[in-house]
């Protein structure tokens, strides 16, 4: 079968699910529409794998520089002679690694799920949503147009709300959804209006010309786009400020985290699917997607990007060194470590044509995927086996849960950065990247690593010892069968090995391999924070002791407000709900329902009413009247007409 | 033989016109009432053929237009009269006044 074939099958095949499994699902049985499900992404993740292979060691190569190659493109929407928007499908280095890792991890959910979610109602619909969230991502990262990108951006959004809110009975999750869905679509609104500004200022909208258009010395599309600037930066950063805002919606950068940690009340296969791997990643994509323009033509938004991404980075760090809730801390480590692409994307405005973070960035998208993934799904396996969220309600599991176990230390290992697993060298190429950039990042960036592998081993620890290992309590969870045990364990096998790919290679700004910088000396430091960080964790979490709450009330204030989330909600809810629906809200509701309600429409029909009343009386009834009128009417014309001739 | 001028014609037929309109207008009785309808008919046609005569000897479409007039004024008086007698067995009466009941 043709590479293109291939590809094109990828991307309709998880459509062509969700279609059978929503209009057919309840001729099915469950337990078929699952399977069906996980069949379509079995067989996606494999042809992914083909395709990649492809594209990397086969077609990809033009004289030693991965180029791009346009699968197929139509003109979907023309406007005029030059600005149409297109919808086709591109491959190139970084949209085939996003093909694998989105099939792959969907395909581990899929297979997940169908024990995880066994006899829940809705299982069938589920499944329909999972394709229809892979179709909209696997378009996602093919769109070789801003505003296909722009729409299956947003069929992602739509997909992810469906998910989070699966429960819907349960009242905290319906306000989750509908918390990640108004967030990300605020952020959004940034989002088109960057797409906006771009294409008039480049005129148009492919990804590719885009680029070129941009990036050209001496264009006058640059010339144009830089000649005004407005607080500082030109017209061209604010546009590409202004995508950045939708990608920081969709990737959880603060100020706009606060859906993720809430959205975590979906299902947890769905978190380990939406919320580690694959959407949230899809703005750190973004920013790749437009890198050039980005590096070249504007490196200050490079730099806000990478400010934001590294005071992120630390923010979400310090808050999920305090949670109690396992997938919220699981949460605020995603947060963290997105934050870490992003400004391993912005450092690169730092240095000209020092593009090694981008391909950092990447790489650790690549291992970050396999190790979140695994880190969601050992959650799931262990919320399956306690029934509960909460950290005193676990402990002691490692007897219990062997398999589980051994994963979920591989993936700590992993994010924690401890060689030779896939974190360590994504995050060392990350670190590097700060180090020749922009060394306050760079510290930020280290003591940001070491606090990941406290609060991770944190977890670990008060997960599986802390407490007396049990065995078996009895009420037979760990009945975890191979559909939850094998997708554990190949992730296991990504989050060990996954590292070892030379990466550099395959991914690289312009295309051509570039050695990621790997010394020994400069990686001394960074495991020896992380290995501190683990051993801070063993100290106070290894057994029980009542160290932790003894240092927390020491430092009450700091804790708590770090508990508290630094108060971000509560900022949130002040200004919209004292603020906004104060200031704008009820004056808008008064006005809408007094002067538009009231003035405009009761007021015109009451005037029609009125106006009929007062004429209704001439319809009397009485032959003679009417003959009156009529006669009358005749008359005034004939007067008319003898005026005329006179 | 001296002819007969158009203005006398004319002045025939305005006053049925208005004969027939003032009856149209004071009548209580709705046979009286349609009578007064056909005096307004016939005197039109007298203008047609009038005109036809006075002003157009050599062609006859104004008695052509008399003759379906005539023809129509017959097929509406039946038509009145048959609702005439409709109005008589729901009301008893064929007082003008009394039957206003179509109105608002």
């Amino acid at each position: 079968m043709s590479y293109d074939l291939s590809s094109e099958i990828i991307l309709f095949l998880p459509l062509l699910s969700f279609l059978v499994l929503s209009l057919f699902g309840k001729k099915i049985k469950p337990e078929i529409s699952g399977i069906i499900g996980t069949m379509i992404l079995a067989i996606v993740a494999f042809l992914s794998l083909y395709v990649a292979f492809g594209y990397f060691f086969d077609f990809g190569k033009v004289d030693g520089v991965y180029v791009k190659h346009i699968v197929t493109q139509f003109s979907w929407l023309q406007f005029n002679e030059n600005l149409s928007i297109d919808m086709g499908i591109v491959l190139d280095p970084i949209s085939v690694m996003m093909l694998i890792v989105i099939s792959f991890v969907s395909f581990m959910v899929h297979l997940y799920s169908l024990n995880y979610m066994k006899g829940e109602d809705r299982f069938t619909m589920y499944y329909a949503y999972l394709a229809l969230f892979s179709f909209s991502m696997l378009g996602l990262v093919v769109a070789v147009n801003l505003f296909q990108m722009y729409m299956f951006w947003e069929l992602v959004g739509i997909s992810s709300f469906l998910l989070i809110g699966f429960y819907f009975t349960k009242p905290s999750a319906i306000a989750a959804a509908k918390k990640a869905f108004i967030v990300t679509r605020f952020a959004d609104l940034g989002f088109l209006i960057g797409i906006l500004m771009l294409s008039y200022g480049a005129k148009t909208l492919d990804f590719f010309v885009l680029i070129e258009r941009l990036t050209a010395t001496g264009s006058p599309y640059i010339a144009s786009f830089t000649a005004t600037s407005f607080l500082g930066l030109s017209t061209l950063s604010w546009a590409l400020l202004l995508v950045f805002a939708g990608g920081a919606g969709k990737s959880a950068m603060f100020p706009l985290h606060i859906w993720l940690p809430d959205a975590m009340e979906g299902p947890t296969p769905v978190s380990a699917l939406i919320h580690a791997a694959t959407m949230v990643v899809a703005g750190v994509f973004l920013v790749a997607r437009l890198f050039p323009i980005f590096a070249i033509s504007a490196p200050d938004a490079l730099h806000i990007i990478a400010y934001i991404g590294a005071f992120t980075a630390l923010f979400a760090a310090i808050i999920a060194t305090t949670q109690t809730d396992i997938k919220r801390v699981l949460a605020y480590s995603t947060i963290s470590q997105i934050a870490f692409m992003m400004f391993a994307l912005g450092v690169s405005g730092w240095g000209e044509g020092n593009n090694e973070g981008y391909t950092a960035s990447m790489f650790h998208l690549f291992t970050h995927a396999f190790f979140k993934a695994l880190l969601f799904l050992g959650a799931g396996a262990v919320i399956h086996a306690v029934h509960s969220n909460e950290m005193k309600d676990m402990g002691g599991l490692r007897k219990a849960l062997p398999i589980t176990h051994i994963t979920f230390l591989m993936a700590c290992l992993a994010i924690a950065g401890v060689p030779p697993f896939a974190g360590f060298f994504s995050k060392e190429a990350i670190l590097s990247a700060a180090y020749n950039a922009n060394l306050p990042i760079f510290y930020v960036a280290v003591f940001t690593s070491g606090l990941t592998a406290f609060y991770m081993f944190r977890l670990y620890f008060r997960i599986f010892w802390s407490k007396p290992a049990v065995k078996h309590e009895g009420h037979g969870h760990e009945s975890h069968t191979w559909a939850m045990n094998i997708p554990l364990i190949i992730l296991a096998a990504g989050a060990v090995f996954a590292g070892f790919i030379p990466f550099g290679s395959f991914v690289s700004a312009e295309g051509k391999a570039i050695e990621l910088p790997f010394h020994l000396m400069f990686s001394i430091i960074p495991v020896l924070v992380g290995l501190t960080g683990i051993l801070i964790a063993y100290v106070l979490y290894g057994k029980k002791s009542d160290l932790p709450a003894k240092i927390s009330n020491s430092i009450s204030f700091v804790y708590q407000s770090a508990y508290h989330k630094f108060y971000i909600d509560e900022i949130y809810l002040f200004v919209t709900k004292k603020i906004l629906f104060n200031l704008i809200g009820r004056p808008s509701a008064w006005f809408d329902k007094n002067v538009v309600n009231g003035g405009m429409i009761n007021g015109s029909a009451s005037g029609t009413v009125m106006f009929s009343g007062a004429i209704k009386k001439m319809q009397s009834g009485r032959l003679q009247t009417y003959a009156m009128f009529f006669l009358g009417g005749v008359l005034i014309l004939a007067a008319l007409l003898v005026i005329k001739f006179i | 033989m001296e002819q007969v001028p158009l203005s006398h014609v004319l002045i025939l037929s305005s006053i049925l016109f208005f004969l027939g309109i003032y009856g149209f207008f004071t009548r209580r009785n709705l046979i009286t009432v349609l009578m007064s309808i056909e005096l307004i008919l016939n005197s039109v046609n007298i203008n047609f053929v009038a005109f036809n005569k006075y002003l157009y000897p050599h062609q006859l479409e104004g008695v052509f237009f008399t003759l379906f007039i005539i023809t129509i004024a017959a097929a509406e008086v039946s038509l009145a009269i048959a609702i005439i007698i409709n109005l008589y067995r729901r009301f008893n009466t064929i007082d003008i006044d009394d039957t206003d009941t179509m109105k608002y």
